[in-house]
């Protein structure tokens, strides 16, 4: 399975990555898409919403189950990733590229140190 | 936890291993969209080792499973195979199952849901006051299912046994792949057609078997199934899944099962009384088949709602049904929301979401 060092992760199965100043993307992990299977859609109304660390931002269903999504740390979703509306298959195809899910403001930069890195995550999911 | 003869062969192919009524089953291999396609188009191999199979025997093995179920197995002849439940004595059921009929008024196999081994077991058990010979060879038995609508062309040059022409729910045994004694039986869970066969795990004749399949399905790419793809082809058509659809709270006439609860069966079975008290009143809900209309994707437990927000019944199965692209589930409803075209909501975390009653199989 592929863990890109360049992101940080949780232990929900989510991974951010910066893009610019305290704007990341945020999407599931490699191993979290393997576990949910065909994924039919994501949903994600938490759009605008200042939101705690851990807190659900959405929900993604894939055929056989549902999971909740929970945010790596404070901040707000700005947008969300409009090609999944149409090609969900995007996050089993492509989780850390074209399957990213939001568009996120963190709230404090600093909230990243207390992510896992790739290698500690990898570890988690061995 | 418990594995089949074919559990090996599951991991090298790289399935989604996990614990399913305590074997450690294949989940899926390519995907569960890749696997139902490959089943409704062509043909797909299930490993269903896990199911329980009991021998009865002698001649109160029929009187016993007359007692014990609520289809009428006397009406079946040697190479014969009919669907039945197992009721309980509260107007429940114990189980769902297949009787074959292996020797007529002697012997016959019941095939049951590897989640419920133990508790049928007892049950039977406990009503075979005439001594009937009981075996459980559950362990020993060996179960595929070859579904699909070429599954019989691809494995006819396996056997002798005539699969092309086996009638759905009857049966044959002979020679498989080179295996002596192989039960084949034109039944499956799927709704594409295919057969299910069953040998013992004795030397290695499940690889043989196993092997013997994959090779002959080579050239038109026969693919091995999981226990989600079973799960998603089998709730298109609208079959029961026992512990979802039906379980120990369930009437069969609720379920839809009024087929196989055979009230003018001389002899007396497990809550007929209650069945006919029930049929005669009206039952109260119905286990229905839904479409969602609005976005969703029922689940199991969801609550079902009318559109005054009053709550009507529980979602009992629910998936995004690969072949239709559509979020397709099963409930019981009060029997006042149960007709074709009724408007219903599902409760998707807390959100009533729209949704139609359909008639069985979904299109």
């Amino acid at each position: 399975m592929n863990f890109p060092a360049e992101l940080k992760y949780t232990k929900d199965h989510e991974w951010i990555k910066i893009v610019d100043g305290n704007t990341a993307l945020i999407g599931i992990t490699d191993f979290a898409q393997r576990e949910l299977g065909d994924i039919v859609y994501v949903d994600i109304s938490t759009v605008g919403k200042a939101l705690e660390a851990e807190a659900i931002f959405g929900t993604v269903e894939a055929v056989k189950t549902v999971s909740d999504l929970f945010l790596p740390v404070a901040g707000t979703v700005t947008e969300v990733n409009s090609a999944l509306e149409k090609n969900p298959e995007l996050v089993n195809n492509d989780p850390y590229g074209e399957g990213w899910m939001v568009k996120f403001e963190l709230a404090n930069t600093a909230d990243l140190d207390g992510l896992l890195t790739a290698e500690a995550y990898a570890e988690l999911v061995a | 936890m418990k594995t089949t003869p074919f559990t090996q062969k599951h991991i090298a192919l790289g399935a989604k291993m996990a614990e399913f009524a305590g074997y450690n089953m294949p989940i899926s291999y390519s995907g569960i969209n890749d696997e139902h396609a490959a089943v409704r188009s062509n043909a797909g191999v299930f490993d269903v080792s896990h199911m329980g199979e009991f021998i009865l025997k002698g001649e109160n093995a029929l009187d016993l499973i007359q007692r014990v179920t609520s289809n009428d197995a006397s009406k079946l002849t040697n190479g014969k195979a009919q669907y039945s439940t197992l009721p309980n004595n509260n107007g429940g059921l114990v189980d769902d199952l297949i009787v074959y009929c292996l020797e007529e008024n002697k012997v016959y196999m019941l095939v049951v849901n590897a989640s419920n081994i133990e508790k049928d077991w007892n049950w039977i058990s406990s009503h075979n006051t005439g001594n009937a010979e009981m075996h459980n060879i559950s362990d020993k038995t060996c179960l595929l299912a070859i579904q699909g609508p070429d599954a019989c062309k691809i494995l006819q040059p396996l056997t002798e046994v005539d699969i092309l022409n086996l009638k759905y729910y009857t049966f044959a045994k002979g020679r498989f792949a080179g295996v002596d004694n192989v039960l084949i039986s034109a039944t499956g869970y799927t709704g594409s057609g295919g057969i299910e066969i069953y040998f013992e795990d004795k030397d290695d004749n499940a690889t043989v078997i196993w092997d013997a399949i994959f090779e002959a399905g080579k050239a038109s790419g026969i693919k091995p199934i999981g226990l989600g793809a079973r799960d998603t082809l089998r709730l298109e058509m609208g079959y029961c899944l026992y512990g979802n659809d039906i379980d120990d709270s369930t009437s069969p006439l609720e379920a839809g099962l009024g087929w196989v609860t055979k009230l003018n069966k001389e002899t007396a079975f497990s809550s007929k009384d209650i069945f006919a008290k029930q049929k005669a009143e009206g039952i109260k809900r119905k286990l229905v088949g839904f479409v969602m209309i609005d976005r969703g994707i029922p689940r199991h437990h969801y609550k079902i709602k009318d559109a005054a927000g009053n709550e009507i019944g529980y979602v009992t199965s629910g998936t995004q049904a690969p072949s239709l692209n559509k979020a397709i589930g099963l409930g019981y409803v009060t029997v006042e929301n149960a007709s074709i075209d009724s408007e219903i909501f599902i409760d998707i975390r807390n959100n009533p979401v729209k949704a139609k009653v359909v008639k069985f199989p979904f299109s």
